[in-house]
């Protein structure tokens, strides 16, 4: 870890299974592996499906609309390109599909319980790399 | 066949634990390797098995060279985080019980607050592959960030309390004072824990264990060397190992609050044939206090949701219901992954425990917990 003023933000290595969900971000969009061969969704991406071990898949699109699962507030940078962001919340999110994703809240932790209404939205961080977050519905 | 008394923990050892050590990794390695074998009873060249712990850049050469060995038979890795100190007590009982072995050692050490830090090689972990592309870029990487949200579940589902994770804390540091090598010294109250910094919530600094220096070593011997070793065999009646689902990616857990230990827990009382109400003294893997009070539930100690309660009654200190972590565990002892409650609960057994000694200890049970869930779990009895 350098030494830099910004300290740069872990970025992600994304992989052949991940890329089209990485580009789909950057298009503003929530795409989903779907199994072609027996419909299971599964998410993060991946090369075989567990229920039926198929390796074709569908990217199907989400709206993004979840409710809360589970959350914690970040009190404590472990990364230095975090400690701006103190405190953030992190929800874990159930979605339709039957998967979840953990993004950040735009919202305040006093709103935070089980079963909380939650929209997604996208945040550009460059022209390379969009993030997902949430606000609340 | 099964691994019921099919081999005996013969030696135990450990080096101070400190923040700063001023050795080596592997040095310390050594040192603890060379205390558990003394301990036996043994000289380092009995060694003819090792299974060192993946990811402190020691490996099962540095034995074989620092040692002399000359006829080592058998190595191999248990890579399960925390887990795997237990998980490698099954792994050398095997070895032991098939005849592969005699004498299997089992070290660890690290320079776990003066060197680097665990979560920095997140990336180079493969288990942490999903982890490090998808929630390490939003903010979501340490230990302490990746389990607070099945705390912040339990405690939404079943009541569970900041306070009851506090009981945790002060009972396993009022051990730490007891056991006399822990790193911390001075007593823990309930209203300290409350006053402590958020770290992660639901987890304050006093819910977190420590950073250490040090090492600890453990010797897995066949049955039939008990008699030509130096300490009292201790015999392990049940053990067993148990992955979660979705392991890599806790966030799709279909039970977020589910653990390896939940699937290890049946097979190894089952294996062990002994109740729980047989469990005199317990060392129950302790990276973060809510973890204890999942694995107590899992292992059968009281119901799902039941912890908090069940630790907040005083059932963890010395004269309750189940002394647990009566060295002060990773929380107040030092961060040694866990080799340390091994090595605790054989002196606990042999009746060398010291001040935290439980009276009459017989039989007791060591569990390891990491790499997001994998869980591990061994039965001990005094022979």
């Amino acid at each position: 870890m350098n030494d830099s003023i910004l300290p740069a933000r872990p970025l992600p290595e994304s992989t052949v299974d991940s890329l089209p969900y990485w580009n789909g971000l950057r298009e503003h969009r929530l795409r989903l592996q779907q199994c072609a061969a027996c419909g299971k969704v599964r998410h993060y991406p991946r090369p075989l499906c567990a229920e039926c071990y198929a390796s074709e898949i569908t990217w199907i699109e989400a709206l993004g609309e979840g409710v809360v699962h589970s959350w914690t507030v970040a009190h404590h940078a472990f990364h230095p390109a975090f400690k701006a962001d103190l405190p953030y919340v992190l929800v874990t999110v159930d979605l339709p599909q039957g998967v979840r994703m953990l993004a950040p809240l735009r919202g305040p932790a006093s709103a935070l319980r089980i079963g909380l209404a939650v929209r997604l939205i996208f945040e550009d961080v460059s022209p390379e790399l969009t993030l997902p977050a949430f606000v609340i519905a | 066949m099964s691994l019921h008394r099919q081999g005996i923990i013969s030696g135990v050892g450990e080096t101070a634990y400190s923040k700063h050590s001023g050795k080596s990794v592997l040095a310390l390695h050594l040192e603890a390797s060379l205390a558990a074998i003394a301990d036996a009873g043994l000289t380092p060249k009995d060694i003819d098995g090792v299974i060192p712990y993946t990811g402190m850049g020691v490996v099962a050469e540095d034995f074989i060279t620092n040692f002399g060995l000359r006829d080592l038979r058998f190595s191999a890795t248990t890579p399960l985080g925390g887990a795997s100190p237990v998980a490698a007590v099954q792994c050398a009982l095997m070895a032991v019980a098939s005849g592969v072995c005699r004498h299997v050692l089992i070290p660890i050490a690290r320079n776990g607050a003066s060197g680097g830090r665990v979560s920095a090689r997140l990336r180079e972990m493969p288990q942490f592959r999903g982890i490090a592309e998808f929630e390490l870029p939003v903010g979501a990487f340490a230990p302490a960030q990746i389990y607070a949200p099945m705390a912040r579940r339990h405690m939404a589902l079943y009541g569970t309390t900041s306070q009851q994770l506090a009981a945790v804390a002060v009972s396993t540091r009022e051990h730490a004072i007891l056991n006399g090598k822990g790193m911390m010294t001075t007593p823990l109250m309930l209203a300290d824990h409350q006053v402590s910094r958020l770290i992660a919530d639901p987890f304050r600094l006093f819910d977190c264990s420590l950073e250490s220096d040090g090492g600890a070593a453990v010797i897995v011997s066949q049955a039939q060397c008990a008699r030509d070793l130096r300490a009292p065999p201790i015999e392990i009646l049940g053990i067993a190992e148990g992955h979660p689902d979705s392991p890599s990616a806790l966030t799709q857990r279909p039970d977020l609050i589910e653990i390896g230990l939940d699937k290890a827990a049946p097979h190894a009382f089952a294996m062990a044939g002994v109740s729980r109400d047989e469990i005199d003294v317990a060392e129950i893997y302790d990276c973060f206090t809510y973890v204890v009070i999942r694995q107590l539930e899992a292992l059968g100690f009281c119901g799902l949701g039941e912890g908090g309660p069940y630790v907040e009654s005083g059932a963890l200190r010395l004269n309750g219901q189940l002394p647990t972590n009566t060295h002060g565990g990773l929380l107040s002892q030092a961060h040694m992954v866990g080799m340390n409650h091994i090595v605790e609960l054989v002196r606990q057994l042999r009746g060398t425990a010291g001040r935290a000694q439980v009276a009459n200890a017989r039989i007791g049970l060591v569990t390891g917990y990491g790499d997001m869930g994998d869980g591990s779990v061994a039965i001990l009895a005094r022979a």
